[in-house]
């Protein structure tokens, strides 16, 4: 398996979305759920996944609740608002756009022009 | 939404920042225990786990002050970081916190009371419903307010332009309301004068236009709030109560609210009676078209109606009168001014003046921000190495300079509380002062909301200002040159922005020095100069006879017997009564005269308008003026006698052509009277020290003559003594008649009051300058032998002179010093001009005024530099070279 790659700037926000979009999460769930939906391509610092997240709760994008945790611990729960739902929805449609520009940008050649 | 949020978040880091620290590092706790549960099933020992999930987490201390950074709220914390610090900063160099704060408090308190004063004599309105469309009418090219009552009656139903044109005229009278009488000012007030003014009364009712029917129908009274607490104890029961008012009895109708004090500025009338039961002078008075007593018209213009609309309808009017009345009207033009001062003839020189008094204090603000902004800018120097290291170690320059601002403003906001505390006891004090005994004076200084609102922006206006100096050096501050040798720049032979203050700052101070001497001198002159009377040894007792019942022949007589009473009193050399006195609270009466071969007596055809007086013999003498040519009055002149006055040189200038051909030649009274002049005096000053020579001519007592009465007497003894001596030989003649016996030098207070208040103003601010100055010139002086210590003390090791060391260590202080004070003094010359529209004889062009600011500046600059020049000299080469 290759290095993980690192993340552009401004994508973990939209990775976080997503990965609660699936379901509630703790801070340490959002990691493995990135970890586990990017197939372990993604390589995310654990400290800076916080910053993220409590810049998107004071958006109003994610809600938090005390909960315990798989193991049995106490964690903070984080999940989408409906602002974050629409924030998702928005950002993966400009994402998809980025990426179909940048793949056809980069699948030139030198032919075609 | 999003809004919402981010306040919330806001609001629960301020509110709550303890409970959310705690969120924080439990959440993080969490995490890192989460991730050791994951290792420890993949097989590893529980610490090694915990070590290894806290490693790669990474450092916990910069995510979570990145998290708080994501939670909002960090401006306000690093916000109350900075405050911390500078508190702590300035705690720790007390002194230079107190100059900087005491130096901020005189200015920003300075500012506050110059525009306290103005705001309550300029800006704010008067306290009368709808201020804003409420005019005053004034006549004529000089824009007097004065018009008679005929003419006011004309205005007031012929017009079309104004809801309600109502006067008032100031009027004194002895009120007696319990058997003691007081002579007390009021107004004389027009039935429809509460109805313009839309002024509701507090208790019972006020004068209303059904009152008026014809000369002395409305014997009724209103008490201003002031008066009926004061001096009724705030009765509720004095409405119907029946007092005496010169003898008449008239009846209280009610009291006006709390707050309306008469539509005069600075002028606080203790009652208000219908001007129909006008008293002196009577009914004849009040319908002599020709006679101008109505002090005031005021009026509310109607909807829609523009002022220069309403000053044609009033012209119009104006123009009919001058057709129907040619003998009495003359100047019949009109012009609207802003009530509540005398219209722009009080009001232009008060304006000019406080406009002057404001950009002074706003100098003295300004030198005091220079000051800071210097003495700042020198800590910024000392202090660059720490904050060469601060950048060196990664702060930003946004939040250093964030940090030297909150600095600067945390010391404005102290000096302004200061200075604003201090204004406020002063101006309560103010307020509260009445300056010319006898007259209800003084105007309500304190401050409002407009005073607190400007004197914040002061204080932050010049925290920023002062703040500002140091943030070029700051942004330029190389971290690596300055860690590395330790000095903090090479001391520039240029000009920096440091000596540009110092120079500002030392000529505004010569500006006020020179400005205030130049006051003080005009007051020194104005108390020794000519009045045409001569003020020393005399003592002046004031009486109107008519407010004791007095009328027809008993005044007179009454008159005759006052003089001789003063004349037996021991020590009294001569005594002279008359009906006005020159240079009192109350302005001259005037009338025209005519040449004596003028047929036609219209007012146009006037040769002069001159000041009137009534005297008896003697009066002259007693009162110190010289008698040119000519003979006195004597008892003789009375109304069966020929017609006589002594004019001053003035009258005889203008209506004879000479002083010489006036003796015996005669002129016209208004009535075609001749008048033959007996006599010729010097000319003197009658209103206002400022004024111009003006024609006067004096008339004797028995043929012009006047209740109101100025016994001048003249003594060499001590006037407490005399007074009282005074006194009771007046209450022996008549027990229930006012008197007011004071100096001649004290009746001349209202007119020297502006003088000395302008002379006062501007020496307060003088010294305050000087101040600033010498804190701005030591400061720099010392700083600049501070920072050359090293080559001095070569210097003396090489065998520099003293005078050679001096010059190294100060000579640029004293270039600074000489640049600003010839600047200052070039500019408070240019500034004199205004003054001498208050002061009398105010002139720059004076060699001791020159001579006098000179020195004060040399004595500054040498009080400001004794220090640092004491230390250059005792530098000693051996210590200071060791100690390197």
């Amino acid at each position: 398996m290759n290095d993980p790659a690192q993340l552009l700037p401004g994508t973990l926000d939209l990775l976080i979305l997503k990965a609660v979009s699936l379901g509630p999460l703790h801070g340490y769930g959002v990691l493995l759920r990135i970890g586990q939906i990017s197939g372990r391509a993604l390589l995310i610092e654990q400290g800076a996944l916080y910053p993220a997240l409590f810049r998107l709760w004071r958006q109003g994008l994610l809600k938090t609740s005390w909960g315990t945790s798989e193991n049995h611990r106490r964690a903070k729960f984080y999940e989408l608002t409906s602002a974050g739902r629409k924030r998702l929805q928005e950002e993966t449609k400009g994402w998809k756009r980025l990426a179909a520009a940048m793949g056809s940008a980069l699948a030139t050649r030198a032919e075609e022009i | 939404m999003r809004f919402l949020a981010y306040f919330r978040s806001l609001a629960a880091r301020i509110l709550h920042p303890s409970r959310l620290e705690k969120e924080l590092e439990e959440e993080l706790r969490s995490h890192i225990q989460c991730r050791a549960d994951d290792l420890e099933r993949s097989g590893l020992p529980r610490p090694e786990a915990e070590r290894r999930a806290r490693i790669e987490f990474g450092g916990q201390e910069r995510f979570k002050e990145e998290s708080r950074e994501a939670l909002g709220g960090h401006l306000i914390e690093s916000l109350i970081q900075d405050l911390r610090l500078a508190f702590r900063r300035l705690r720790n160099a007390p002194g230079f916190t107190a100059v900087a704060v005491a130096t901020l408090a005189l200015g920003i308190g300075a500012n506050a009371v110059v525009f306290s004063v103005m705001n309550a004599m300029i800006l704010r309105p008067l306290n009368v419903p709808h201020p804003e469309s409420l005019y005053l009418l004034e006549r004529g090219s000089d824009r007097t307010a004065s018009q008679s009552y005929p003419d006011y009656v004309d205005l007031r139903d012929r017009n079309r332009s104004f809801e309600s044109l109502a006067a008032y005229a100031f009027a004194q009278a002895g009120l007696d309301a319990d058997g003691n009488p007081s002579r007390v000012w009021f107004y004389e007030v027009t039935g429809n004068y509460f109805e313009a003014l839309g002024i509701q009364p507090y208790l019972g009712r006020l004068i209303h236009p059904s009152d008026e029917h014809g000369p002395n129908s409305a014997p009724y009274i209103v008490l201003t709030y002031a008066y009926w607490e004061n001096h009724f104890q705030g009765d509720r029961g004095v409405v119907g109560r029946v007092v005496q008012l010169n003898k008449h009895p008239f009846t209280i109708l009610g009291v006006t609210p709390p707050g309306f004090d008469g539509t005069f500025l600075a002028f606080h009338p203790a009652f208000f009676v219908p001007m129909v039961n006008h008293d002196e002078g009577g009914a004849e008075e009040l319908y002599a078209r020709g006679n101008r007593w109505v002090d005031q018209t005021i009026g509310h213009l109607k909807a829609g109606v523009t002022p220069s609309q309403a000053v044609a309808d009033l012209n119009s009017i104006g123009s009919y009168l001058e057709k129907t009345y040619p003998k009495d009207e003359s100047q019949m033009t009109f012009t609207l001014g802003r009530p509540g001062l005398f219209g722009d003839a009080l009001g232009t020189p008060l304006r000019a003046f406080m406009a002057g008094l404001m950009l002074l204090a706003g100098l003295v603000l300004l030198a005091a921000c220079a000051n800071l902004g210097s003495l700042f800018a020198a800590r910024a120097t000392d202090r660059s190495r720490e904050l060469a290291l601060r950048i060196a170690l990664g702060a930003s320059s946004a939040r250093i300079l964030r940090q030297l601002f909150t600095e600067a403003l945390l010391m404005s906001l102290m000096g302004g509380a200061a200075g604003l505390w201090g204004s406020v006891v002063l101006l309560n004090a103010l307020s509260v002062w009445n300056p010319l005994p006898g007259i209800p004076a003084g105007v309500a200084v304190n401050p409002d909301a407009h005073v607190y609102a400007v004197a914040l922006l002061l204080t932050v206006a010049s925290g920023f200002l002062f703040g500002a100096v140091p943030v070029r050096q700051v942004l330029r501050t190389d971290a690596y040159g300055v860690i590395k040798s330790g000095t903090t720049g090479a001391v520039g032979q240029r000009l920096t922005v440091r000596d540009l203050l110092l120079v500002v700052q030392i000529a505004i101070c010569a500006v006020l020095v020179t400005s205030s001497m130049v006051a003080l001198r005009g007051l020194a002159r104005s108390l020794h100069g000519n009045f045409g009377f001569e003020p020393e040894n005399t003592m002046v007792a004031e009486t109107d006879l008519h407010m004791a019942g007095y009328s027809g022949g008993q005044v007179p007589a009454m008159q005759k017997r006052m003089i001789d009473a003063m004349k037996n009193l021991p020590g009294v050399k001569s005594v002279g009564a008359g009906g006005g006195l020159p240079l009192g609270d109350l302005g001259a009466d005037d009338s025209i005269v005519f040449t004596d071969s003028t047929a036609d007596l219209r007012p146009s055809h006037a040769a002069a308008d001159a000041f009137l007086y009534s005297i008896s013999p003697e009066y002259l003498h007693a009162a110190g003026t010289a008698l040119l040519q000519g003979r006195d009055f004597n008892w003789h002149d009375d109304p069966n006698a020929p017609r006589v006055a002594i004019v001053n040189r003035e009258f005889a200038r203008k209506v004879f052509g000479s002083p010489t051909s006036a003796l015996g030649g005669y002129f016209k009274a208004p009535d075609g009277t001749r008048v033959q002049v007996v006599g010729i005096t010097e000319d003197g000053k009658y209103n206002r020290l400022t004024e111009d020579p003006h024609a006067v001519m004096f008339l004797p007592l028995l043929q012009s003559p006047s209740t109101e009465t100025y016994l001048v007497v003249r003594s060499d003894r001590d006037p407490l003594q005399l007074a009282a001596a005074m006194r009771s030989r007046m209450r022996e003649l008549d027990r229930g008649l006012p008197v007011r016996i004071q100096t001649r030098y004290q009746a001349m207070d209202p007119i020297l009051f502006p003088s000395r208040v302008a002379a006062a103003a501007l020496g307060v601010l003088g010294v305050m300058a000087a101040i600033l100055s010498i804190t701005g010139i030591f400061g720099i002086a010392a700083y600049s032998v501070s920072r050359r210590l090293k080559e001095l003390g070569i210097r003396i090791a090489l065998g520099a002179r003293r005078k050679e060391v001096l010059q190294a260590a100060l000579g640029r202080a004293f270039k600074l010093l000489g640049f600003g004070s010839a600047a200052g003094l070039l500019i408070g010359i240019l500034a004199s001009r205004v003054l001498a529209l208050i002061v009398y004889q105010a002139t720059p062009r004076d060699p001791l005024v020159l001579a006098g600011v000179v020195l004060a500046m040399l004595l500054l600059g040498l009080l400001a530099t004794w220090i640092p020049a004491r230390r250059a000299l005792s530098v000693d080469p051996v210590t200071l070279l060791r100690e390197e």
